[in-house]
C-alpha cells in the first residue's frame, strides 16, 4: 500500500489544516476565551492573596505571570486533539497519507495562535496589575513569545498520550508540568535579570534554543503518541 | 542444488542472540529468572546488613557533621539508583517501542514504582539529614529539587500506565513518556542546578580523587551495590507477577499453576 497524499503538496495540507483549525476555533468564540479569562483571574488572585504592596508584587510578577501562563496553556491543551479524536477525524488524518507529524505541527501552530498568542497580547495588562516595571515588560513579552510555543509543543506530546482517556485533562497536568520546569526557570530568570538591570540576552538565547529543539522534535513525539493512542 | 546452498548460508545464531531471543518468550523468561531471584534477594540482604553495620556502627563519626552524616549511607545510594532506574527505564522503553518486545515493556513499567520509591527514600533521608545540618527539613536546593521533579516524572509514567486499560497500549504510551522525560531530564537537571547552588559540592567523583576517607567510602559502595541487587530482585519479582497476571489464560501459566497446587 503506497501512501500517496490525496490532495497536493505538504505545505498545502499544512495550511489547509491550519486554516480549518483556526476557523473552527473562531466559530466557538466563547470556548476560546476560557483560558484567557482563566489567566486573568489567576493573576488577579495573587495580589488578593499576598497583599497589594507594589514592591512585593513587582518582585513576584515574572513568576506569577509565567505560572498563570503554564496553567492557562494546560487548560487549553486538552482541546488540541480532543474533538478530532472523538469524531474520528484523527483516523481520517492518519489514513490521508500525509505524515502525522505534519498534521500535529499544524494543529500545534493553530493551538499557539489561539491559546498562546492571547497570553502574549495580554501580558502588558498583567504586568500593569503586577506592577512590573516597563523595561522588564519588554523582556517579559520576549520570553512569552519564545516560551509559549514551547509549552504548546511539549504539551502536544502529553495530549497525544492522554487523548484516549476520558479524564485525560487531570493526568495531563501531571505529565507536562515537570517538563515545563526548565522553561519556567529560564524565562523568569530573564525577566528578573532585566528587573535588576543585569544582562538577559543569554536567557533569551536559551529559550530560542529550546524553541528550535522542541519545534524539531516534539511534533514527531506527538505523532507517535497519537499513533499509540489510536491503536 | 539451489536448496542446498540456501541451507548452508542460513545465518548461524550465536549463543548471545539465541539467549536474547529466548528471553523474549514469557515461559522461558519466567523459568529462567525464577532461578536468580532468591540469590538476588540473598545477596541484597547480606550486602545491606554488612554495609549498614560498617556505615552505622564501624565508621567513626564525622568531625564536622557528627553522627548525622550516617544518613548518607541510605541517601546517596538511593539517589544514585533512582537516577539509574530512570535511565534504564528509558532505554527499555526505547527497546519496547522499537522492537515491541512484551517482556521489555513489562520490565520498563515495573521499574517505575521501584524508582519512585527510591526517590521518596532519597527525599525523606535528605530532609532528615537537612534538619541537623542546614537547620531545616526542606531547602529548595538544586539536588533536592531535581529529585522532586524526578519523582513527578516517575508518577507521571505510573499514572499514565495505570490509566489506560489495555496493558500493551498503556505500556507503549508510558514508555514514550519515559523517553520524552529522559530527553528532558538533563535539561531539567542543569536548569535546576544553575537556578540554585546552595547544596555542598559533590564529594565523590569517578574521575578525580574523592574527598572522603576510604573507610567512609567502603560502606557507601557496598550499599550502592546492594541497592542494585534490590532493584534486580524486586524488578524480576514484579515482572513475573505481571506476566502471570497478563497471561492468566495462556496454557503455560495454567501449567505452572497446576504444578504449584
Amino acid at each position: 500500500m503506497s501512501a500517496v497524499p490525496v490532495g497536493g503538496s505538504l505545505s498545502k495540507a499544512f495550511f489547509a489544516l491550519l486554516r480549518r483549525d483556526l476557523l473552527l476555533a473562531f466559530r466557538r468564540r466563547t470556548e476560546l476565551l476560557f483560558p484567557v479569562i482563566f489567566l486573568l483571574v489567576v493573576v488577579s488572585l495573587f495580589p488578593l492573596g499576598i497583599g497589594p504592596g507594589p514592591q512585593l508584587l513587582a518582585r513576584i510578577a515574572p513568576g506569577v505571570i509565567w505560572i498563570a501562563a503554564l496553567l492557562a496553556t494546560v487548560i487549553s491543551l486538552d482541546g488540541l486533539f480532543r474533538s478530532d479524536f472523538e469524531d474520528g477525524t484523527m483516523e481520517q488524518f492518519v489514513i490521508s497519507g500525509h505524515p502525522l507529524t505534519l498534521i500535529s505541527l499544524a494543529k500545534i501552530v493553530a493551538h499557539w495562535l489561539v491559546a498562546g498568542l492571547p497570553i502574549v497580547l495580554l501580558s502588558p495588562l498583567l504586568a500593569l496589575w503586577m506592577n512590573l516595571p516597563l523595561e522588564s515588560l519588554k523582556v517579559m513579552i520576549m520570553t512569552l513569545v519564545l516560551g509559549t510555543p514551547i509549552l504548546s509543543l511539549i504539551g502536544s506530546i502529553g495530549v497525544g498520550l492522554t487523548i484516549s482517556l476520558k479524564r485525560g485533562g487531570q493526568l495531563l497536568s501531571l505529565l507536562v508540568f515537570p517538563l515545563y520546569v526548565p522553561i519556567l526557570i529560564i524565562a523568569t530568570a530573564a525577566v528578573m535579570a532585566a528587573s535588576d538591570s543585569l544582562p538577559y540576552m543569554q536567557f533569551l538565547g536559551l529559550l530560542l534554543a529550546g524553541l528550535i529543539t522542541s519545534l524539531t522534535l516534539a511534533p514527531f513525539a506527538a505523532a507517535s503518541a497519537l499513533k499509540i493512542s489510536l491503536s | 542444488m539451489n536448496s542446498n546452498t540456501i541451507k548452508k548460508t542460513k545465518p548461524r545464531k550465536n549463543a548471545l542472540v539465541m539467549f536474547i531471543h529466548k528471553m523474549g518468550s514469557p515461559p522461558w523468561f519466567y523459568q529462567f529468572t525464577g532461578k536468580f531471584i532468591p540469590w538476588f534477594w540473598l545477596i541484597f540482604g547480606v550486602l545491606t546488613v554488612w554495609g549498614l553495620y560498617l556505615g552505622l556502627v564501624k565508621v567513626p563519626a564525622d568531625y564536622l557533621q557528627g553522627e548525622s552524616f550516617r544518613i548518607m549511607y541510605l541517601h546517596v545510594p538511593a539517589a544514585w539508583i533512582s537516577m539509574l532506574i530512570y535511565s534504564l527505564m528509558a532505554v527499555m522503553g526505547f527497546i519496547a517501542l522499537v522492537w515491541r518486545i512484551r517482556i521489555v515493556e513489562i520490565l520498563a513499567m515495573c521499574s517505575a514504582p521501584i524508582g519512585a520509591a527510591f526517590t521518596i527514600v532519597t527525599l525523606t533521608a535528605g530532609s532528615l539529614w537537612g534538619r541537623p545540618t542546614w537547620g531545616t527539613y526542606w531547602v529548595w536546593d538544586a539536588r533536592l529539587t531535581s529529585e522532586l521533579v524526578l519523582l513527578f516524572l516517575y508518577l507521571g509514567v505510573i499514572g499514565l500506565y495505570n490509566s489506560i486499560d489495555e496493558p500493551r497500549k498503556a505500556a507503549r504510551a508510558a514508555c514514550l513518556l519515559a523517553l520524552v522525560g529522559a530527553v528532558n531530564l538533563p535539561i531539567i537537571h542543569y536548569s535546576v542546578k544553575w537556578w540554585n547552588t546552595l547544596h555542598q559540592g559533590s564529594s565523590i567523583s569517578l574521575t578525580g580523587g574523592s574527598s572522603i576517607d576510604s573507610s567512609m567510602l567502603w560502606p557507601l559502595l557496598i550499599m550502592a551495590i546492594a541497592t542494585k541487587f534490590y532493584y534486580a530482585a524486586n524488578l524480576l519479582t514484579r515482572s513475573r507477577v505481571k506476566l502471570l497476571e497478563q497471561d492468566i489464560r495462556k496454557s503455560w501459566v495454567r501449567e505452572i499453576l497446576r504444578e504449584k497446587s
